[in-house]
């Protein structure tokens, strides 16, 4: 676990000012200090929790938010797989212990039990700690389109998106997501182009 | 219950129990690789999504505003392998030069 904390020193700073991120984007959606810092110690997956944000400052409504940041997430269960087999003990050690599951984590422990919780401890108190300063700073913001937090949701989604278009069937699937997307805007409520945006993933599996 | 707690609430409980799927559940079994593949593909095209609504819906319309120039600082950050907070704090100071010039 030592060796795993010492791993994830290096983005310890990243992880809490993304945290404070999502803390202050959080209040753009009218999601209080309490609510995003709980949602922070639960979900613990970034990505996921600015979607279901962004999702109800659209007005996407809770069912949309909460389907768009479960599909995101749900790559933990073959992650949690993966590293299924290192895990020892009860049941509710295995169950705690794989909350600590993140990619950065998962990643930095290639099949290491003790880095993966060294590194997932860490990020997670930075990731909490994070946007509970966020959450607490944003709601000291006024209207958040003033400060173009807005274009800042826009930003971020696309570093994000960078992250993931390490292969061809990604690429491929990126570009019909976002064309599924811009397709379905004017005719479905807000929330659904992003929910039928999956179905892009038919292309990269055909293109293998 | 307010909007915003049952999403905390239910995207908290799910994510919960996807993490805990493989170490709890699944002791030396697999997943089949066909399942595994397509939901490694999930990620991606939600993300491309995400970015074409949060650039450019505004309700049920397609617009072109200020929010571009705050995704063309965001691009710029990542060719510049910017970590996440600065494509933040400059797709947000992009966004409101660009809304302030208009």
């Amino acid at each position: 676990m030592r060796k795993g904390a010492r791993l994830a020193l290096p983005l310890l700073p990243a992880v809490g000012a993304l945290g404070a991120s999502f803390g202050v984007l959080a209040r753009t959606a009218h999601i209080g200090a309490l609510a995003a810092v709980v949602m922070s110690a639960t979900t613990f997956a970034g990505s996921s929790q600015v979607a279901a944000v962004s999702v109800l400052g659209a007005g996407g409504g809770a069912v949309a938010a909460i389907v768009a940041a479960l599909l995101l997430n749900a790559r933990y269960a073959p992650i949690g797989i993966s590293v299924a087999q290192s895990f020892r003990g009860s049941i509710a050690k295995r169950f705690v212990q794989s909350q600590l599951v993140v990619d950065e984590s998962w990643a930095l422990a290639r099949g290491d039990l003790g880095v993966l919780l060294g590194v997932g401890t860490v990020l997670w108190f930075a990731w909490v700690g994070g946007t509970a300063a966020g959450a607490v700073a944003g709601q000291a913001i006024g209207d958040p389109s003033t400060f173009g937090l807005d274009g800042a949701f826009a930003a971020l989604f696309t570093a994000l998106l960078a992250t993931q278009l390490g292969s061809r069937p990604r690429i491929a699937v990126a570009v019909a997501g976002a064309a599924i997307a811009a397709a379905l805007i004017p005719f479905t409520a807000p929330g659904i182009p992003i929910i039928a945006a999956t179905a892009a993933v038919l292309v990269g599996v055909r293109r293998r | 219950m307010s909007t915003a707690w049952l999403t905390v609430l239910a995207v908290g409980i799910g994510t919960v129990l996807l993490k805990a799927v493989g170490p709890v559940g699944v002791a030396g079994r697999r997943l089949p690789p066909a399942a595994g593949r397509l939901l490694e593909l999930v990620a991606p095209a939600i993300l491309a999504a995400l970015v074409v609504v949060e650039t450019f819906a505004s309700g049920r319309h397609l617009v072109a505003d200020a929010r571009l120039a705050g995704v063309g600082a965001g691009v710029l950050c990542v060719l510049a392998r910017a970590p996440f907070w600065v494509v933040v704090l400059f797709g947000a100071l992009a966004t409101a030069a660009a809304r302030a010039l208009n």
